[in-house]
């Protein structure tokens, strides 16, 4: 009853092809956006913040980034946590080196850093092709991770071989380093995945996204359509480089506050990918539903045991949390395997011709 | 000048040097190789029979290895212990077909990939649930596999070989020589061999799909039962298994996601080649730990003149 698309006429194709085609979409983005700034920060407490709202944020972004590359483009990347790390230690010098520069100027640069990476390690996309593609990716997520271990000017030659988030000022406001209080944190990590997913949705929607989708779904016939496909494979491992560089190095600076290069490993790359499997490859909105599912789960599974009163070890929740998330994952593919977007799709067209089923 | 000197004259005048380091460091390597070799046979099989690229296989080698440890810590006398951890992975092999793969038949190959990534999850919460997360020691003597080992003494250096190695090698060998032959000439082998080459014409044949992919993943359990034996006598028996198995993806590519021999050949191709490069270029010139990165770059460069490994079927596009 609430979802009625009758009434709400298209008179212009341009109409048809608006951003929220049904009003109550719009809507819905409305309540979601008051939620996110204002509802729940009044509730949250540093807990919260820290282990939930800002960890989901940046997997999002994260996955979001993977999903343009994947998703979009069709191309198989299991290097995600390494372009991750790019984008942190390229923000932790230049912050270091520059540090009256702006943060969101440092992270906007990092970003490019990770991008050109990136873009090196998608060249052979052009020769290779599927799952020989993975070893690309794979090649940069260990050939990254020893640098970052091997490469002391990376970490300022610190004993620990760690990057450490310095403390940053914008406008007088502590937003990264120790000092920082995570609504801050909360907040400023919110702004750059609003602004980010603006872009990716509009970016995906527009001509660049639909040469992604049919290289995605056939590179050769897309290449005899006189498509590009050296620039198109490139745009998106570009594209996607610096969305996943933001995200590690939003990761650093503003949740984990250090990180050593371990941190980067292909576990992370495998937690994201989960993301965008998990949410829906080929949708935006997937990944945040991906991300709340594969980040906010463990945190709440971790939580039941001690509330219930069960005589549980913290090792044995971790390796029952670990068996929980593997069979979730198996039950989802079989469930749905095109992911919580395709449900939420699905359960949208439900709702339009509800109650009659006609 | 100095620089090319390092890289490109020096390693090899080190190697002239000293005859007996190379040769040990050349037995390193072929016994890695025949690790990597095994675990990515695991990873070719399945993929032949099914098209999927089985991620769990390195887990399955921590898993079956982790089995046949526990239950002889139960006090199974080891003889018994062995053709129990058999029944386990026979187990694990119906459960994940019946579970898994079933639901997900036609489903696109990614979504197969991740479904056996949730699997090594699962896998690995169950392993550390039953046996504990700690490192454990291989029960190698009770096996009778023996722990001694020989010198040889070319060009007047010393060469050290562990015996548990040639026993390694040994039984790989064997145990790939069985493999080709049951593919090659036995009922099933065909079968297999058949579903590899055509799932729909296999079907329309009389051969049962369930059936052989439970056998598949039996023969894939089998041979993670003797990688685990094998690694776990040198490196003892722990989680971090798991990392040497992710080194079998850059063997598949370099050999051909589709060849046995190719997984053979890739395997000790990257074994040899990595320890090599580790020792006279990485060390002296990168300051180590080369061996984590080398085997994916190496692939990488093949692939980039062989896209389909150096003995994969030619992939033929069609619009």
């Amino acid at each position: 009853m609430l979802y009625r698309v009758a009434g709400q006429y298209k008179t212009s194709y341009k109409a048809d092809y608006a951003l929220f085609p049904v009003k109550q979409d719009a809507w819905l983005l409305g309540v979601i956006l008051l939620f996110a700034f204002v509802i729940l920060p009044l509730m949250a407490n540093e807990f919260t913040f820290r282990a939930l709202l800002i960890p989901v944020l940046i997997y999002s972004l994260a996955a979001l980034g993977l999903n343009i590359l994947t998703g979009y483009a069709g191309q198989l990347s299991l290097g995600t946590g390494a372009f991750m790390g790019v984008g942190a230690y390229a923000c932790f010098k230049l912050a270091t080196i520059f540090p009256e520069l702006n943060i969101v100027i440092v992270l906007a640069l990092s970003g490019f850093f990770s991008a050109a990476i990136g873009m090196a390690f998608g060249l052979p996309s052009l020769r290779i092709k599927g799952f020989y593609l993975a070893i690309a990716t794979l090649a940069a997520q260990f050939f990254l991770v020893w640098l970052f271990q091997k490469w002391a000017w990376l970490y300022n030659y610190s004993a620990s071989g760690a990057i450490q988030a310095p403390n940053i000022q914008m406008f007088g406001v502590t937003v990264a380093g120790a000092r920082a209080s995570a609504m801050t944190q909360y907040y400023f990590v919110l702004c750059v995945v609003a602004v980010v997913t603006f872009c990716a949705i509009n970016i995906t929607r527009g001509r660049i996204g639909r040469i992604w989708k049919s290289v995605r779904d056939m590179d050769i016939a897309a290449e005899l359509v006189g498509i590009n496909l050296m620039k198109a494979k490139l745009l998106a491992f570009f594209v996607s480089s610096y969305i996943v560089g933001i995200a590690g190095a939003l990761f650093v600076f503003f949740w984990r506050g250090a990180a050593e290069a371990e941190l980067f490993d292909i576990q992370l790359s495998f937690r994201v990918l989960f993301i965008a499997i998990i949410g829906g490859l080929g949708s935006i909105l997937g990944n945040y539903l991906g991300a709340i599912l594969i980040v906010a789960l463990p945190v709440i599974i971790g939580a039941v045991p001690s509330a219930l009163g069960l005589p549980i070890s913290p090792s044995m929740v971790e390796h029952l949390n670990v068996m929980i998330i593997g069979l979730l994952i198996i039950g989802f593919l079989i469930l749905e395997p095109h992911g919580l977007a395709r449900l939420w799709a699905i359960i949208r067209e439900k709702l339009i011709i509800w109650p009659f089923p006609h | 000048m100095d620089f090319i000197h390092s890289i490109l004259i020096q390693p090899f005048l080190d190697m002239a040097d000293a005859p007996d380091f190379l040769i040990q460091v050349l037995w390193e390597g072929i016994v890695s190789g025949v690790l990597y070799a095994l675990i990515a046979l695991g990873f070719v099989l399945i993929f032949k029979s099914s098209r999927i690229f089985n991620f769990a296989q390195g887990i399955m080698v921590v898993f079956a290895a982790l089995t046949l440890v526990g239950l002889h810590q139960k006090g199974i006398p080891a003889w018994l212990a062995l053709p129990m951890t058999l029944g386990v992975m026979l187990l694990l092999a119906i459960a994940i077909e019946r579970v898994v793969l079933r639901p997900l038949v036609n489903q696109p190959d990614i979504i197969l990939f991740m479904a056996t990534i949730g699997i090594t999850l699962f896998l690995i919460g169950l392993g550390e649930t039953i046996f504990g997360g700690e490192n454990k020691r291989m029960i190698t003597q009770e096996l009778g596999i023996p722990t001694d080992s020989y010198t040889f003494e070319p060009f007047g250096g010393l060469v050290m070989i562990e015996q548990r190695d040639i026993t390694a090698v040994v039984g790989a060998v064997v145990l790939v020589v069985c493999l080709l032959l049951f593919l090659n000439k036995s009922k099933m082998g065909r079968a297999i061999r058949a579903l590899g080459d055509d799932h729909q014409a296999a079907l329309s044949v009389g051969i049962s799909l369930s059936t052989i992919w439970v056998l598949v993943w039996f023969i894939a359990g089998m041979i993670a039962l003797a990688t685990g034996i094998v690694w776990g006598a040198r490196a003892g028996v722990s989680f971090a298994l798991e990392v040497i198995a992710l080194k079998a993806l850059p063997v598949l590519m370099l050999g051909g996601l589709e060849s046995v021999s190719g997984a053979i050949i890739g395997g000790l191709m990257i074994g040899i080649l990595e320890k090599l490069f580790e020792i006279y270029w990485g060390q002296p010139l990168l300051g180590g730990n080369t061996e984590s990165w080398f085997a994916y770059m190496l692939a990488l460069v093949v692939l980039l003149f062989r896209p389909q490994g150096l003995f994969g079927e030619r992939i033929i596009e069609r619009v």
